[in-house]
């Protein structure tokens, strides 16, 4: 069945993508807080070159390198836990992500009137609560898996994801009636926000992803056996627990880089590699970079239309990544008789 | 291929490790150049303002075109008279009216960064909690965070903007503004002096402690407090604590105002009962509980209120139960 034409339509679906990805960049820089702009010729008043290098052309590059790390991680979530329902913070790097951004915005509160600690806020607010949200989200991924004793159990990662991501989740609600007010600060990062991007997240993004997707593309054929089931990829000489502890790790690290720099950006990493699968069928490698191409491109077209639909002010872009995911896994849903 | 992945962890450890570097070291830089700057050109500088997050910035003239991303400081702006300096509001600032007809910026926490860019402030001000500050500083606008919470701070907040907007009689202004509202502590009836306020900020149930800014108008005015600080300014308070601490006088939102009555054992409250009760509408409760140039409005609204109630008996008035 593989035949010549079969064979080049990865290449032809991801160039698709990316020219979709492309496209929607373009768009981005020219939506913004109001009407349609232009930003290049005579009559373009002259802060708005500045607005789209410095804002618009962040924070697009910005959600389409998120999107990519979801979509990634999806993928390689999904091919851990052979289940097309895994979705990026099945392991709880989002509760984790959220419970350290709720004890470090609550330790800011109270920090925020000592004249010693001034000092120390405003460099810890630039890179801090990226960098606690991003340790937060793998230490909460290691804790899974070391309560679930090892990599290799499938069902019992789930079952020790589940219960990182309640026990988590309480603690972070804990923080917040404590202080309640890290509560709207919260809110921003739950809803997830692409808005303050700047381009060292986006190269901070960029070069996880990158690299992020070149390990995971070398660990594609192991990925295949994998699909197969435990016991043959154990037949066919897979090291079974390294390579499933190699997965987690860079399922963490991009769902961390995601999660660290927009907050909780919810189905893009479930719906990418679905929508990948459904559109053609196609091995790990290929999988994996047209899910974060995929998951790129949604990302950014709901960047861009949280931008657009209710300008100046602006939709949380996590709301609509909800809504297009969410119709979209109904509409799969719907199609695909049970 | 285990063998490529493994010295690919590690440039992805390094890379990511690199970059942290680089950006925590330009966020460290503003306040080490700001020093510098203010040696070099002190003669042309007016004020060198310091927020609340210990970040400095120096202003070469009186602030022209201010942002506020913050109620209290845009009312504390047009108190000093700048109102019509303001560029720019958050969507949450509703008072003088005379501001209802800016551009909305987005909020505090969320503020509109093209927008604000596009209306070109020298100088915006926002709350020190908000995770939009260093993003607005990298895109080159001067943001000093203030935000007061307690009457202390909004001293200080009248005398950072008043330099703002090149007025040295801002702590005056504040001090003025605080004398008054001491007057209005002797036309409080003695009857109500010390009489126990339960004052709820949200119908969640978040009450006043005396630490909190309404807290501390009451004890201005000579009046008690029946929430004690210790959870805090502002504790979330069990239904059943306030049947026990049995307050005077419910000073609520209108829109807890409605459900008092069908809140467990609160039918057993005498301040309920006794019809105690003073309901605040929205912008009533903005000028109680909101720091700002409308403190002393709220505590007279207050005044009225306590004034058309039924004095508590001598017997509701208990000490706070044993635990």
């Amino acid at each position: 069945m593989n035949g010549t034409g079969q064979h080049h339509r990865p290449l032809r679906a991801a160039l698709v993508l990316a020219g979709v990805g492309a496209l929607l960049l373009l768009l981005g820089l020219l939506i913004g807080s109001g009407r349609f702009e232009w930003p290049w010729g005579g009559d373009a008043p002259p802060i708005l070159a500045d607005i789209v290098w410095s804002i618009r052309a962040p924070r697009s590059a910005g959600a389409w390198a998120a999107g990519a790390l979801l979509g990634l991680a999806g993928a390689i979530a999904q091919g851990i836990f052979r289940n097309p329902l895994a979705d990026p913070y099945l392991l709880g790097s989002s509760s984790g992500a959220a419970l350290a951004v709720a004890l470090s915005l609550s330790v800011l509160s109270a920090w925020a009137h000592t004249p010693d600690a001034q000092a120390y806020i405003a460099p810890f607010l630039a890179f801090g609560l990226t960098g606690v949200a991003f340790v937060g989200a793998l230490l909460a991924v290691f804790l899974t898996v070391g309560l679930a004793g090892g990599a290799t159990q499938g069902p019992r990662l789930l079952l020790g994801g589940v219960v990182v991501g309640v026990v988590l989740g309480a603690l972070t609600s804990f923080v917040a009636f404590l202080n309640p007010a890290v509560l709207l600060n919260m809110q921003g990062f739950m809803l997830g926000s692409t808005a303050l991007l700047s381009w060292g997240g986006v190269s901070r993004m960029l070069c996880v992803g990158v690299v992020c997707l070149l390990c995971a593309v070398s660990l594609a054929k192991p990925m295949d056996a994998l699909s197969l089931g435990t016991t043959t990829a154990r037949s066919l000489g897979i090291p079974l627990a390294r390579v499933n502890a190699m997965l987690i790790v860079l399922l963490a690290i991009a769902t961390g880089a995601a999660v660290a720099h927009t907050g909780l950006i919810a189905f893009v990493g479930l719906a990418a590699p679905h929508a990948v699968r459904a559109w053609l069928p196609c091995k790990h490698g290929a999988l994996l970079v047209l899910s974060s191409l995929m998951g790129g491109a949604l990302l950014l077209s709901a960047d861009v239309m949280s931008r657009a639909l209710f300008a100046p002010t602006e939709l949380p872009v996590g709301l609509l990544t909800a809504v297009i995911g969410g119709s979209y896994l109904l509409w799969r849903m719907r199609r695909v008789p049970a | 291929m285990t063998r490529l992945l493994t010295p690919l962890l590690l440039t992805l450890a390094f890379l990511f490790s690199v970059a942290g570097l680089s950006v925590s070291a330009n966020a460290a830089s503003p306040p080490h150049t700001a020093q510098p700057v203010t040696a070099e050109v002190s003669a042309s500088v007016v004020a060198v303002l310091t927020g609340d997050d210990g970040v400095s910035v120096s202003l070469p003239v009186a602030a022209q075109r201010i942002v506020s991303l913050l109620p209290s400081l845009a009312e504390v702006l047009c108190d000093l008279g700048a109102c019509d300096r303001l560029v720019g509001v958050d969507r949450y600032t509703n008072w003088p009216a005379s501001l209802q007809k800016l551009p909305r910026m987005g909020g505090g926490l969320d503020p509109n960064l093209e927008m604000i860019l596009s209306v070109r402030p020298d100088l915006v001000v926002m709350a020190p909690s908000s995770r939009a500050i260093p993003r607005l500083r990298a895109l080159g606008l001067n943001v000093l965070a203030l935000e007061p919470k307690r009457y202390a701070e909004l001293r200080r907040t009248y005398a950072v903007l008043g330099r703002a907007v090149g007025r040295s009689d801002g702590e005056q202004l504040y001090t003025g503004l605080h004398d008054r509202l001491l007057a209005l502590r002797a036309r409080i009836p003695s009857v109500w002096m010390g009489a126990r306020l339960y004052v709820e900020v949200s119908s969640e149930l978040y009450a006043a402690a005396p630490s909190s800014f309404v807290g501390q108008t009451l004890t201005a005015l000579g009046l008690g407090n029946a929430i004690s600080d210790e959870f805090g300014p502002f504790p979330k308070v069990n239904p059943e604590w306030v049947v026990r601490l049995q307050p005077d006088v419910l000073v609520v939102s209108q829109a807890s105002a409605q459900s008092l009555n069908r809140r467990p054992g609160w039918p057993q409250l005498a301040a309920l009962k006794q019809g105690r009760v003073c309901v605040m509408s929205e912008a009533q409760a903005d000028r109680l509980v909101r720091p700002g140039p409308r403190l002393y409005e709220g505590a007279q609204w207050l005044l009225t209120c306590l004034k058309a109630l039924s004095p508590p008996q001598q017997t509701t008035r208990r000490a706070t139960p044993a635990s």
